[in-house]
């Protein structure tokens, strides 16, 4: 048999192979130990020295076209099965993935967690105080004595005459000067109370305290510094107000105001300098050092970035409700 | 304070627009609430005169009357007010007018009477809610005349919520002020002059308690007519101020409390024996007061007072015995100082507050209380004629207030408010402000007047200049700050981190009430203590919480009432433990609280559907355990909580510190406080749960590690978290992993036994286990297993 025979019929063979098995059966026949290009290799004993080199090449040129064929159709076999099988495997990518359920932070809780970020990034440190608190922090610390008109008009929370439902979380600022020498940067957020419920007010909300005494701070600064936040916060150029108000831990003291989309004026904090009986209260000479103060209303602020429009849906903690923030 | 725009432009006009004004007065720290109408908006109601007026033929209540609206023609009108009658000075709506509510006037037949316009009451011009009939018009109304133009109705009521400091606004006189100072323009105050005495009634007057009263004027007014009616102009300056007129006498102290901030009061003289003694109430003592009621007087009170008895509640309310009467004749006017120290907080303890009360609290101009009883004796006189005597006061001038000096330093106003104020400018503003400023080499010194009580301070003064300058000219400035790194423990977890690992298990935030119902809570807490409000909002919101549960099973139940059912909520915030050791007495604890119900999953296709169980929220509380400090050993123990129930709850320690409670709540209790679905709860203390440890790092074995499952067959009550614990014992360093993979009871087992497979996990650090010692380590834990717990290894 010539090698170009041999090959006509291996290709036919292998074309005609219908699996693996085959194949392998047409490798032995062929190209085994036994195989014919084995047994044409052993002619060439019998050829003259001159002439072994090419009748040798030519059958190396031959088994290998056949090795080649061979490999082909075993890559294709492998190729469909793999096709088959990764096409029994498919799913529909389309059903629902087996849940985790994603839960999520009260609104409250991340305007909280954003204000502190904007404020840290400042070198404001986080501060919590007691919320029962004595009258002490809450209200003659900061320059409230008794009897002044501005205690009634906290509509505090009394558990008896010294102790009350801390109606600020200023008494934070309080407690951290009496522990803490300037230079001082904090933000204080909580929970506070005022004996009020209507559709404006809950008798529990939240607010943000926040503080730097230096020296040489100055009301131009609290104005740059909270317009800043506000900015920020809302990422928007809001419109806002610093308008002359009163408290009596702070002088001057303003309330700020930003402009709302219907272009009524919604007062969201109140600031001012720390007063200087605030200061001697706890030790810090206020010829030496001055300092701000603001207290945010953290629901106010969570409403008009969300769009919220009833406060008390803050506690009602309906999840269709809270789900929306996550 | 409420006032209308136009009185206060009679005392200051400056040219600025109503919207411009009321700008101004809130940015000067006077903000303005409201801003509203005086009527309501109508046009073509003009002055009419009644000039004939008979009953209609066919209609007992109607009145048919001609009016002369100053037209060729006599209007006929039928009127159905029982107050219409000849000769009334009326307000009528012609045809063609259009009153608010865009009611229109149209010619009409009442009863087969035709009927050209309407006779208006007030309420039908928007003037007041309700009118008992038509309106009444002075006898020298213009005929005519548009009623807008002549009760001046264009015009609104600005109502300013003045911040306690400024008592000096409490009045036009005050408000007039500031605005002139916001336009440098100078005020036309009404004009005061003393009324002569025509007859001679002095008052005696005592001071017994000069700290509170350093100044007292009275005077005596004899024979005035009381039923005359208050002019329209003084009863409309009153309404559009929101004060309802009473009698001329009220209407008139009303007036003049309105205009210059002087509270007064008028007292019927035939009531009062003797003269008037200002001392402190003695304790117990009874007054009725004006509206009735009787308050028992405690001795920090002070009184007006006779020689004999008790006749008011001073600077606060009058007394119902000496108050003026349709029958008073002759009357004692009262303009006293009493001091705002000792005011402070007087009136709350009985439950009152008034305008007087507001103002002298506050603090009421000393200076003042002469030219208030001269102004209200000429409007009395004018109004109810009369006989007014001379002008009695009794002072103790070394007990009033002292004028004060302040200095104030232009570095110090410079550097507090990071600006410079030219310092002609800021002479100009103290001074327009009422102060008597001097200029010195650092700056400024001020006496203040008396009406601002407000300022002591050099601070005080910075303010009111920054009001003035305005606080949108001060420009915006960055702080500068040292920056000062600060102590940061990382072996102290961030309590927003253990919220982000509740949030990824699939929790969602709540915030309850700090306040809870005490019932839920007793049925809760077994009745422990808690801190109650005396005063709270509603009975269900009275008791500090001794824990989240009441609020988080709280709102499971408001969501499983809108079909929500399926929940995991959580909370952190305080709880509120009664301790007598605690700063105040009250331990207040930081707590991270969760609750669970309904399916642990949504319906799904490949998902098991049930509904959870303790080991779900066990689950959670471990994965977060975990994530927050995985070197810590955490213990549950059997531990009773009366809210739980007894099989499934626990107690949770770490590193033998109390951590906090889990389980299901206890069906007794969730009946009691109306949980329907079954819940699974946990609490834990923050403070313990987010202190971990700094990682210590070790080598890991280079060597494999073995594998050997174990199936123990033991008692059913042993808990086989005491087991595990001992296998960690016995299999020292070399037991790097332990699982327990199952739990099995029933065939082949006995009944009261249960077995459990675990699979201990061994490697050496510094070579490969031989077998021997793996099997060595192995019978050691089966023996022990043994001798502790009888466990036997299953066949």
């Amino acid at each position: 048999m010539n090698l170009d025979a041999i090959v006509a019929a291996a290709e036919l063979a292998i074309t005609e192979a219908n699996d693996l098995a085959a194949l392998d059966e047409i490798r032995v026949q062929y190209l085994g130990k036994k195989g014919l290009f084995t047994e044409q290799m052993k002619t060439l004993g019998k050829l003259p020295p001159e002439e072994k080199p090419k009748a040798g090449q030519a059958i190396n040129q031959a088994k290998q076209q056949v090795q080649a064929l061979l490999n082909d159709k075993r890559d294709a076999f492998q190729q469909a099965e793999l096709d088959k099988k990764l096409a029994e495997e498919s799913v529909d990518i389309t059903l629902p993935g087996r849940e985790l359920n994603a839960g999520g932070l009260h609104p409250v809780s991340k305007t909280i967690q954003r204000v502190e970020s904007f404020f840290a990034d400042l070198g404001f440190q986080t501060r919590v105080g007691p919320e029962v608190e004595d009258d002490w922090h809450n209200f003659d610390a900061l320059n409230i004595p008794d009897n002044h008109p501005a205690r009634a008009d906290h509509d505090t929370f009394y558990f008896n005459p010294k102790l009350v439902l801390r109606t600020q979380t200023s008494g934070v600022q309080i407690r951290t000067m009496e522990a803490e020498q300037p230079p001082l940067r904090i933000i204080s957020p909580g929970r506070v109370y005022r004996n009020d419920y209507d559709q404006t007010h809950t008798p529990m909300f939240h607010q943000i305290e926040g503080l730097l005494v230096d020296k040489d701070v100055t009301f131009a600064q609290l104005k740059g510094i909270l317009f800043d936040f506000l900015q920020f916060f809302f990422e928007e150029e809001l419109e806002v107000r610093f308008r002359p108000s009163f408290f009596p831990f702070t002088e001057p003291s303003a309330e700020v105001d930003v402009k709302t989309k219907d272009g009524k004026w919604l007062e969201i904090l109140g600031c001012g300098m720390v007063h200087p009986n605030v200061l001697k209260g706890v030790n810090i000479d206020p010829e030496q050092y001055t300092g701000f103060a603001f207290g945010i209303g953290v629901e106010r602020l969570t409403m008009l970035r969300y769009g919220v429009n009833d406060l008390r849906s803050f506690f009602e903690n309906d999840v269709r409700f809270l789900k929306q923030f996550n | 304070m409420k006032f209308s725009e136009s009185w206060l432009r009679e005392w200051i006009n400056p040219n600025v627009s109503q919207q411009e004004l009321v700008e101004q007065i809130t940015m000067a720290g006077l903000e303005v609430d409201a801003v509203e109408p005086v009527a309501g908006e109508f046009s073509g109601v003009l002055v009419g005169h009644v000039v004939e007026c008979g009953p209609h033929p066919d209609a007992e209540k109607l009145q048919v009357t001609k009016i002369d609206v100053g037209q060729d023609e006599l209007l006929d009108i039928v009127c159905g007010a029982k107050n219409c009658r000849l000769g009334l000075k009326v307000a009528v709506a012609t045809i063609g007018a259009v009153l608010p509510g865009n009611f229109k006037i149209k010619k009409a037949k009442l009863r087969g009477v035709p009927s050209f316009g309407m006779l208006c009451s007030e309420a039908e011009l928007g003037l007041a809610e309700e009118a008992p009939g038509i309106i009444e018009l002075p006898a020298d109304a213009p005929i005519g005349q548009d009623i807008r133009q002549y009760l001046k109705l264009d015009d609104v009521s600005i109502e300013v919520d003045l911040t306690p400091n400024r008592a000096d606004c409490l009045s036009i006189q005050g408000l007039a002020r500031e605005v002139g100072v916001l336009n440098n323009h100078d005020l036309t105050p009404v004009a005061i002059s003393p009324v002569v005495a025509s007859i001679d009634a002095p008052v005696s007057i005592e001071l017994a308690a000069e700290q509170a009263c350093a100044k007292y004027a009275g005077r005596v007014i004899k024979g005035v007519d009381v039923a005359k009616a208050s002019p329209l102009w003084l009863v409309e300056k009153l309404r559009r101020s929101g004060i309802r007129s009473i009698d001329p006498i009220v209407d008139v102290t009303n007036l003049v409390m309105l205009e210059l901030g002087q509270p007064m009061h008028a007292f019927d003289l035939n009531k009062v024996e003797g003269g008037i003694v200002v001392r402190l109430a003695n304790d117990g003592e009874k007054l009725t007061l004006l509206d009735g009621q009787e308050v028992s007087l405690k001795a920090d009170t002070l009184v007006i007072a006779d020689e004999t008895k008790t006749l008011a509640l001073a600077g606060i309310f009058g007394g119902q015995d000496s108050g003026v009467t349709e029958s008073t004749q002759d009357i004692l006017l009262e303009s006293a100082f009493f001091a705002p120290d000792f005011m402070m907080g007087k009136a709350r303890q009985y439950g009152l507050h008034t305008d007087s009360s507001h103002r002298f609290e506050r603090g009421v101009d000393p200076s003042i209380q002469r030219q208030a009883i001269e102004r209200a004796t000429q409007l009395i006189l004018d109004i109810c004629g009369g006989e007014a005597a001379q002008v009695s006061t009794a002072e103790v001038a070394s007990a009033l207030p002292q004028a004060k000096s302040v200095t104030l330093r232009a570095a110090k106003l410079k550097s507090k408010l990071g600006i410079e104020i030219a310092a002609d400018t800021v002479t100009e503003m103290l001074t327009r402000l009422g102060l008597t400023v001097e200029t010195t080499e650092a700056g400024w010194n001020a006496v203040i007047p008396g009406y601002r009580f407000d300022i002591s301070i050099e601070e005080d003064l910075i303010e009111e200049v920054a009001r003035i300058y305005g606080y949108n000219n001060i420009p915006m400035q960055r702080p500068v700050a040292q920056l000062n790194m600060s102590a940061k423990p990382e072996a102290v977890k961030s309590l927003d981190f253990a919220k982000s690992c509740l949030v990824t298990l699939g929790y969602q935030e709540a915030i309850t009430y700090s306040f809870v119902d005490p019932k839920k809570q007793d049925a809760l807490h077994n009745n422990a203590e808690a801190l109650v409000l005396p005063h709270p909002i509603s009975a269900d919101m009275s008791a500090m919480r001794l824990s989240c549960l009441a609020g988080l099973l709280g709102a499971v139940i408001y969501n499983a009432n809108r079909q929500q059912s399926r929940l995991q909520l959580f909370e952190s915030g305080l709880i509120f433990t009664p301790d007598k050791d605690a700063e105040n007495g009250i331990r207040q604890t930081r707590v991270l609280a969760g609750a669970i119900t309904g399916l642990r999953h949504g319906e799904h296709w490949t998902l098991e559907k049930r509904p959870v169980d303790f080991f779900d929220i066990k689950g959670d509380v471990e994965a977060l355990l975990q994530q927050l400090d995985n070197k810590a050993e955490y213990e549950f123990k059997i531990e009773s909580h009366s809210a739980l129930h007894p099989g499934q709850s626990a107690a949770i320690y770490k590193n033998s510190q109390y951590l906090g409670f889990i389980g299901a709540v206890h069906p007794e209790v969730a009946k009691k406080i109306g949980l329907k679905p079954k819940t699974f709860v946990f609490e834990l203390l923050t403070d313990v749960l987010l202190t971990s440890q700094v990682p210590a790092a070790q080598a890991i074995s280079k060597f494999p590690s073995n594998r050997r499952d174990l199936a123990f067959v033991v008692d059913k009550s042993v808990q086989v978290g005491k087991v595990l614990n001992e296998i960690k014992k016995v299999g020292g360093n070399q037991l790097v992993e332990l699982n327990l993979f199952d739990v099995y009871q029933g065939e082949g087992i006995a009944a009261d036994k249960i077995s459990y497979a675990i699979a201990l996990t061994l490697q050496a650090v510094e070579k490969t286990l031989e077998e021997k010692e793996i099997s060595a380590i192995v019978d050691k834990v089966v023996e022990h297993l043994n001798t502790q717990f009888g466990a036997t290894l299953r066949d």
